[in-house]
Formats: C-alpha cells, sequence, structure tokens
C-alpha cells in the first residue's frame, strides 16, 4: 500500500493484518495480510460470503475477538491511534466515544428487560451527561433517524416495536456518541426488502449530516452499492480486490468478485433463458496452508502459476486486485450457460393445484385473526408460482395450509389434480400425501441430526414410494445422483455437511415420493450466493424432468423472477395482485407490488426512485377497513379505499386488487431484478 | 487440515461437491478430559467393584457373629471394629455396597423410562394431555417424596421390588419434567412438521425422530438422579422400609447401630455414613462431567 503522509489520519487503517485463531494448539489463520483504509467521511464496504472473515474485521478493530483469537502481526489505527498499544483504560475510552457498532440482529443487541429510552440514555451517561440535558439529546437523536414520536419509543420496552424500528434504534445508539468511526455488520439481513431499503436510506442520510467514517459489512451486493464509496473484497481471509464501489461492481478486476455477481440471478433472467453460473469446489477450511492464490483451486482461469505464486495486491490506480490476470478477468465469462427449462409452460390443462376462497382464521383472545383470506389461485403442472410479501402476510401460512399442517376454515377448497384434498395430513391418503412435499428454509431445523442421510432420504423413500431393500437401495442412488451428492454423503449426519449439502438432502427427502408439488419456503435465503445459484439450478432441472409444481415463498424477488411462472402477492392475508411473472414485473403494477419492487437494491448502483410507503404493516388483528393497503398506500384514491374492498381487475390471466383503473397503475421502468 | 478436505466428483462432467471429512473429536474425547468425570468415575468404579467381588475379597465373614468380641474398637484384625453382634464392620462395609448398588440403578432407570415417556408424549401434544398430566406431576412434586414413598411401602409391604418400582414411580415426574421441556423445543423444529408431512404416526415422531435429540439431557438427568437414588434407598433402609435384615447395607447398618453413637461406639456408624456419602458424592461428580461434556 502506498503510505500517504497527510493530515488527518485515517479513520481505520489495517495495514497487512494477520488474526489467528487458536484451535487445539495450533494457529487457524483467519485474515492474511489485510489492508483496509478508510478515510473520515468515506463509507467502506466489505463483501465476501460466510466464512471469508468478514465479522473478524469488525472484532479486530473493535479488540473483541473470542479468547483464542489474537492478532499475529500488522498495523491497526483508529483515528491515528494504535489499537495494539493501547492500556485497558485508553481502549474503553475509545470504545466510548470513537467506535459505534450496529449487529445484525437488533432484537438481540437490545436488552429485552429495559425500556429503549434507559438503554439509550446509558450512551449519554457514559459521554458524561446526565438529567434533562441526556433526555432531550436521546428525544433529538431518535427525530434524527425518522422515529416519530420519541417519548412513546423511549417509554417502550425492545419488543414492543418493529425490527426496522429496533435496528433504527440500535443506530440511534451508535450515532449518538457521533462516532468517528461506525461499523455496520449485517445490518439489514433479515429484515423485509422494503424495511431493509429505508434503513439503507436512513443510513445514506445520517452519513450526511454525522461526520462519521462507516465500514459496512454485509453479504447483500446491493445493499454495499447503494451505500459505500469504496468496497473490499474479502475471500478465505485475504483482500482479493478493493476500490471505488461503482468500478468493482461494474468492471471487476479479480476472478472471485466476477463469479460472485455472476452467481446472481441478473435482471430478467429467467430459467428459461438460462441457467445460473455458480462457483464450483468450496472454500478453503480456516487455517488451511496456502500455496499460490487463495482462490485458484476455484477460479477457471487459474493457470499454473496461480497455484505456485502467492498474487500481490497489484495497484490498477486506485484500485487493488490480487490476482496475476487482473486483465483478463473479463474473458471468464462463462461456460456456455443453456436454459434449465426447455418444456413450454403447458396450459389449458387441468390444474396441479387449484386453491378455491381459501381462508385461515385464528382466535386471539377471543378476536378473529385472519392470517389468509378468501384466497383463490390456480398452478399448472410443472410451473413455478411465487408467492410474495412482507413478513406478516400470510405466505407460511397459506404453505402450511397446503401442506395439511394447519386445517382451513370450512368453505374454502384445495384441490390436487382435481381431487379436494382433506384439511390436515394425517386425514389424506398416501397418494395426496406423497404429493405435496415442502422444502424448507432452514435445512438445520429441518433434518434431523440424529439421523444419516441414508436414514432421511431412506425414511422418505420407504414412506412416500413404498419402496423396501433392493428397489429401495437402487432408488436412493438415483436420487442422491439427481441431486449431485454422492453415495458417501449417505453415511454423514447433517451437521457434517455444508449449508448447501444439506439443503440437497432436504431437496432429495422432498422428491422421494415423486410429488406434483414442492412447497419451497425461502429455501436459499440461509444460503450465500454462489450455493444459491447452484440450489435454484438443481431446482429448475428437477422441475423439467419430473414436471413438478413449485410454490416458491421468498422475499428475494430476483430469485422469484428466475424460478417463477406465475406470481402472487399478498398482503395481510389478501391476494393482491396474481399474474404471470412477466405481466407482475413490467406491470401495471398493484401499488403495493410497485413498492417493493422499488425496494430492491441492485449492485449496480442504478436504482429507481424508491416508492416509501407509509408506517408499518397493519396488526392482522385490527386490519384497515375497505382495502387493507390504504393506511399506507401511496396512491389511496379517496373514501372508495376506505370502505370498500376494491374487486380483483383481471386482464390477460392477471388480476389486480386496486380500485385505481388498470390503465392509470404505475409502471417501472425494467431496471429492476 | 486440507487432508481432511476430499473432492468428489458427483458424476462426470457436473460441479465436483467437496465437504469435509466429520471431527474426529467426539463428546467422548471431551468427557475423557474431564477431571470431574474421572474422580467420579474412580470413586463410583471403586464402590461398583465392592459390590461385585467383595464377597470374594473381604477378610472376614461379614455376617458371622462374635459376641464375645461385640463393639470392638479399629485394631489390627478388625480395621473397623465389630458392631453390636461382634461382626467385622469393614467387611460389612465393603458387602454392603452390594445391595444399595442393584435397587438404585434399577429404580433409576425404572424412573427413566416411564419418565421419558411421560415427557415425550405431554411435551409432543401438547394441549389438555399436558395440562392434565403437568397438574398431576405438580401434586406428586409437592408432596415430600420421602412421606409419598413411605405410604405406598405400607400398603404394598417393604420387599426389594416394591423399593424400586416405588423410587422409580417416585422419579417419574421430576424426570418428566426435564424431558417434557427438551421435547418442546425439538417440537418446534422443522423435522418434526416434516414427519408430519411425511404422513408419519405421532409414536414414529416421538420415539423415533425426537427421543435420540433428546437423549443427551435424558443421559445427565438420569445420573443425577441416581444419586438422590443412592440416598433415598439409604433413608428407607434406615427407616426400615428398605433393604431388610441381615443384609449389611449401610442405611440399614446406621440405622440398626445410632443408638450406641452416643456410648463412644462410633465407628458402628461413621464407616457405613461415610461410604454412602462417598458414593452419593462420586456418582454426582460423574453426572457433572457428563452434563460439562454434553453440554461443552
Amino acid at each position: 500500500m502506498i503510505q500517504m503522509e497527510q493530515s488527518p489520519p485515517p479513520a481505520l487503517l489495517l495495514d497487512k493484518v494477520d488474526v489467528a485463531y487458536r484451535t487445539r494448539g495450533r494457529d487457524m489463520r483467519v485474515l492474511s495480510k489485510v489492508s483496509i483504509r478508510i478515510e473520515p467521511g468515506e463509507a467502506y464496504g466489505l463483501v465476501g460470503e460466510s466464512g471469508c472473515g468478514k465479522s473478524t474485521v469488525a472484532l479486530t478493530v473493535l479488540h473483541t475477538l473470542p479468547g483464542n483469537g489474537h492478532v499475529l502481526g500488522g498495523k491497526l489505527e483508529v483515528a491515528g491511534r494504535d489499537l495494539r498499544r493501547l492500556d485497558a483504560p485508553a481502549l474503553r475510552h475509545m470504545r466510548a466515544h470513537d467506535i459505534s457498532m450496529v449487529y445484525q440482529d437488533a432484537g438481540r443487541a437490545l436488552n429485552p428487560s429495559m425500556t429503549v429510552g434507559r438503554q439509550l440514555l446509558e450512551v449519554f451517561e457514559v459521554l458524561g451527561q446526565g438529567g434533562q440535558e441526556a433526555v432531550e439529546r436521546a428525544h433529538a437523536m431518535l427525530a434524527r433517524v425518522q422515529i416519530s414520536g420519541p417519548a412513546r419509543v423511549m417509554a417502550s420496552y425492545p419488543h414492543q416495536l418493529s425490527g426496522g424500528m429496533q435496528q433504527r434504534v440500535v443506530i440511534a445508539m451508535a450515532l449518538a456518541k457521533d462516532p468517528s468511526l461506525l461499523i455496520l455488520d449485517e445490518p439489514t439481513t433479515g429484515l423485509d426488502a422494503t424495511v431493509e431499503a429505508e434503513v439503507l436510506d436512513l443510513v445514506a442520510d445520517l452519513r450526511r449530516d454525522f461526520n462519521s467514517s462507516i465500514l459496512f459489512i454485509s453479504h447483500n451486493l446491493g445493499a454495499i452499492a447503494s451505500i459505500c464509496d469504496r468496497v473490499g473484497v474479502l475471500y478465505a481471509g485475504h483482500l482479493v480486490e478493493e476500490g471505488p464501489a461503482q468500478q468493482v461492481f461494474s468492471d471487476p478486476r479479480h476472478p472471485y468478485t466476477a463469479s460472485l455477481l455472476r452467481c446472481l440471478p441478473k435482471a430478467g433472467l429467467t430459467k428459461r433463458k438460462s441457467a445460473l453460473e455458480t462457483i464450483p469446489g468450496f472454500l478453503p477450511p480456516p487455517g488451511a496452508i496456502i500455496k499460490g492464490c487463495c482462490f485458484a483451486p476455484r477460479c477457471s482461469m487459474a493457470r499454473q502459476r496461480c497455484h505456485d505464486e502467492s498474487p500481490p495486491a497489484y495497484d490498477l490506480g486506485g484500485r487493488q486486485s490480487a490476482c496475476h490476470y487482473h486483465d483478463h478477468v473479463d474473458f471468464i465469462a462463462g461456460k456456455d450457460l443453456r436454459p434449465v427449462v426447455v418444456s413450454a409452460p403447458a396450459a389449458a390443462r387441468q390444474p396441479a393445484l387449484a386453491l378455491d376462497a381459501v381462508s385461515k382464521t385464528y382466535h386471539v383472545g377471543g378476536q378473529p385473526l385472519h392470517a389468509v383470506r378468501d384466497v383463490s389461485m390456480t398452478l399448472q403442472p410443472g410451473q413455478t408460482l411465487g408467492l410474495v410479501g412482507e413478513s406478516g402476510s400470510g405466505k407460511t401460512t397459506l404453505a402450511r395450509l397446503l401442506l395439511g399442517l394447519v386445517a382451513p376454515d370450512a368453505g374454502g377448497r384445495i384441490e390436487l389434480d382435481g381431487e379436494a384434498l382433506a384439511p390436515t395430513a394425517a386425514e389424506r391418503p398416501t397418494e395426496h400425501v406423497k404429493a405435496m412435499q415442502i422444502v424448507f428454509q432452514n435445512p438445520d431445523s429441518a433434518l434431523n441430526r440424529a439421523h444419516t442421510v441414508r436414514h432421511l432420504i431412506g425414511r422418505a423413500l420407504s414412506r412416500l414410494a413404498g419402496l423396501r431393500g433392493r428397489r429401495l437401495r437402487e432408488e436412493m442412488m438415483r436420487l442422491v445422483g439427481a441431486v449431485r451428492l454422492t453415495e458417501r454423503h449417505l453415511a454423514l449426519r447433517p451437521r457434517q455437511l455444508s449449508g448447501g449439502l444439506k439443503q440437497r438432502v432436504a431437496i432429495a427427502r422432498a422428491f422421494a415420493g415423486n410429488p406434483r408439488i414442492v412447497v419451497c419456503d425461502e429455501p436459499t435465503s440461509a444460503l450465500d450466493v454462489s450455493v444459491q445459484a447452484a440450489i435454484l439450478n438443481l431446482l429448475a432441472e428437477l422441475q423439467d424432468q419430473r414436471q413438478v409444481s413449485y410454490v416458491f415463498i421468498s422475499h428475494d424477488l430476483g430469485v422469484v423472477r428466475y424460478l417463477a411462472d406465475r406470481i402472487a402477492v399478498l398482503y395481510l392475508g389478501r391476494l393482491m395482485e396474481l399474474g404471470p411473472a412477466e405481466a407482475v414485473f413490467t406491470g401495471p403494477h398493484h401499488p403495493y407490488t410497485e413498492a417493493l419492487l422499488s425496494a430492491v437494491p441492485s449492485h449496480t448502483g442504478r436504482r429507481n426512485e424508491r416508492i416509501k410507503l407509509k408506517g408499518e404493516i397493519p396488526s392482522p388483528l385490527n386490519p384497515p377497513s375497505g382495502c387493507v393497503f390504504q393506511t399506507r398506500c401511496p396512491r389511496k384514491v379517496g373514501e372508495i379505499c376506505e370502505t370498500t374492498e376494491p374487486p380483483m381487475q383481471s386482464e390477460d390471466d392477471h388480476g389486480i386488487r386496486c380500485h385505481i383503473p388498470r390503465a392509470e397503475l404505475g409502471r417501472l421502468t425494467p431496471a429492476h431484478p | 487440515m486440507t487432508a481432511q478436505t476430499t473432492m468428489l466428483d458427483a458424476e462426470p462432467g457436473s460441479t465436483p461437491i467437496v465437504f469435509e471429512e466429520p471431527r474426529i473429536r467426539s463428546r467422548w474425547s471431551l468427557l475423557f478430559r474431564s477431571g470431574t468425570f474421572w474422580v467420579g468415575a474412580i470413586i463410583t468404579g471403586f464402590w461398583a467393584c465392592c459390590a461385585i467381588f467383595g464377597p470374594w475379597v473381604v477378610p472376614l465373614d461379614p455376617f458371622a457373629d462374635d459376641l464375645m468380641n461385640t463393639l470392638g474398637p479399629p485394631d489390627a484384625l478388625h480395621w473397623f471394629g465389630t458392631d453390636q453382634l461382634g461382626r467385622d464392620v469393614f467387611s460389612r462395609v465393603i458387602v454392603g455396597a452390594r445391595d444399595i448398588l442393584t435397587i438404585a440403578p434399577l429404580a433409576t432407570i425404572v424412573g427413566t423410562i416411564c419418565g421419558t415417556i411421560v415427557g415425550l408424549v405431554t411435551g409432543y401434544f401438547g394441549g389438555i394431555v399436558d395440562m392434565l398430566v403437568s397438574r398431576v406431576i405438580e401434586v406428586m412434586v409437592a408432596l415430600p417424596l420421602i412421606v409419598v414413598a413411605l405410604l405406598v411401602l405400607v400398603a404394598l409391604g417393604p420387599s426389594t421390588p416394591a423399593v424400586i418400582v416405588v423410587i422409580g414411580l417416585v422419579f417419574t415426574p421430576l424426570i418428566g419434567r426435564t424431558v417434557r421441556a427438551a421435547v418442546q423445543s425439538e417440537r418446534d423444529l422443522d423435522y418434526v412438521d416434516a414427519a408430519q408431512i411425511r404422513g408419519e404416526n405421532a409414536l414414529h415422531i416421538m420415539f423415533v425422530e425426537i427421543l435420540p435429540n433428546v437423549l443427551p439431557p435424558i443421559l445427565v438427568e438420569m445420573t443425577v438422579r441416581l444419586g438422590y437414588a443412592i440416598f433415598f434407598v439409604a433413608s428407607l433402609s434406615f427407616l426400615g422400609f428398605g433393604i431388610q435384615p441381615p443384609s449389611p447395607d449401610w442405611g440399614l447398618a446406621i440405622s440398626e447401630n445410632y443408638g450406641v453413637i452416643a456410648g463412644g461406639y462410633w465407628w458402628t456408624v461413621a464407616f457405613a455414613a461415610g461410604a454412602t456419602g462417598s458414593l452419593v458424592v462420586g456418582v454426582n461428580l460423574l453426572a457433572e462431567g457428563i452434563h460439562g461434556a454434553l453440554t461443552g
């Protein structure tokens, strides 16, 4: 790195920092010669997949590495002060005044037994301010993070606030001391797209008001692109590329960055056009002795030199790349990717799945709660229905209704290939049970950790396909091959598998009985993008081979667009829009769909003017009158929205539940996923 | 570490899939590195050896009276002295491990099996079943256990099988509560839903899906209960409702001889009491070691 002597000193300077965790007497190196320089007022993004060392960077800067972690070498400075030389009181002073951290899960970062106000005042007390002055500053701080009614929020306990609100409070606490460095570690992961967009907007706004430099850690390339000036890409503890965010994302100079970007379902890409690119292989385990380039074993353009010679950080004028062949990264483009799904969508046949006026009402303290209300839709064989909506919209309840985990209200009807389904799985004949299976979001929870892969898949085969003995073994090998696992995996238990492999086991299990419908409940949201791409390819491939239909639940609209043939948008348990995927993405849109689409951050940095939704999703216990969306609708017409539930306006199989005539509904320019 | 990573080609031309070999470092190695576990294992193992081999290794016949030499103090022949009937206390303490180390483990196993069933059923089904059983459990837990046990033993008449069953029944609600809590947290996991979607019945879900995952807390609870069971058997024997004479059981020995401690004949009681205490401590250390290994 070029040494620049100028004032003021950088907000954060890491120079060739090595960090290792000591396990069983051996040092496992997790960061190797990481150099990061964040100038005052600059926002720096750090991306990489899980296990690359992103969070270790944050822990190192805060000097809060776990007991077995230690810095082996290198220089660490915050605002010109050498962190490694500070004694305990100086370190405490620095943490109290100079550095703030916002963690991923705001709900867990706040103390559940103290009011928000008390916790916020603590920050000022540490700074030596008390009494009325502190209260006033706390109010002002909450107002700065756009919380209306600070007094009410200060009197609340964390659990009384929504996830987005909690994250605002945490950000307010972090900024209250006007730190010189603010570290955000995955601050929007786990939030809905609309809430995520709000938090990102807030951080972008606050950057202008405060002088804080920002270290923004995320696996979400879009989130980084919308906030950061510069970006660093971490792979296996090495900073492989660094530079201005726009340049790095539009013109990557390291094959890892390029491959990562290619794994994302690009704008307009669908399973009918092309398979997704994946990164073959696996992240080297921590502590692995790496000879040559750390990415070489997975790199499609690696040559002998890459395996022998560790690449230095080549200076490319304002940006750096740790690749010997950084000039050739454009050429790695890919393998010849064929469309995964070739069979044309067959319409006019009998639908595989038909829902007619399906509702589910829970009773909470005597009050009815309409989790799903009056949903009617159909799904053709071999097609995918994308189910979209914020949390609390009823997506998961609808999935549970289909699977027979909860019984729908009387009056509704669910049909499978024209036959009515019994309300619960226990009452359904084997034929129906095996026809309707699920892939859960979190394979850690969905796979019984006590059983081996052989037992997990074997039980599903004997139970759903009725196989025994030799035929079961044959079918098991076929199934295991179909999801790209091997015989060696059969003896392992889930904890011995990586996230992607676990999800493959879950998919194999769902396909054991040759199902007609597979419900995919956020099957890739717990996975890294490269693994996500492989799983989406697999799902598309299985669909094409077996003509299975998917009900695909996801909050990631890019993923939905890639896989879905039809899309249903839910809000407060009501169907807001339903139609062919192309029509839903190109418009005209329901105002709610339009807001959802506009909230998606894109890593190209191009982003439509975001349509902001007012307030939060109302309580389903007390839904708004008339149109349930009217309290937040940016295009509310008037009284009719409050009194009359709008009809479903249908045209060309594309229904929109809104009072506004179709022709006047918005259309977003297609810059979206 | 690199050697642990294996690369496999799933199919010719397909993406290679890599996985890490299972970590060899299992819970056993964690257990065997625990000092607590080893101290407990040595104490418990010592008494277990006494129970198994005692009759063949004791220097004197533990049942032989010597009315010429009653209440003799410890000396070269009678290391722990003699009791009121002139029997050798050392031999009786060694052989006395036998009955208690038969009854207490059997009672614990009865209690663990019943408690596991109760816990699985209440935890899995929840609702009205859980509510009813939980109220019964609360009533049983509220009563002093020894009183409940005495009442049942008075009704059944004291005998070894009766003692085993009574202690097992008394432990059932206690173990049941632990298992129920563990089952409830398992029940929220998606694999239970997946089994239901697959059309499995409740028995399969409880015993094949959930049970293997709640075994660690059951094992810990079982070892903890074993310590209590030893204490419980000794107490019942002391009260005359447990192991019956002429067994050299420790509780019984204390009961037979505590009247003479005031006369200065401490050795008739002290060694039996010390033996009971050391066994309980040993089993508890064992339990703590297992607990540490399973949760650590």
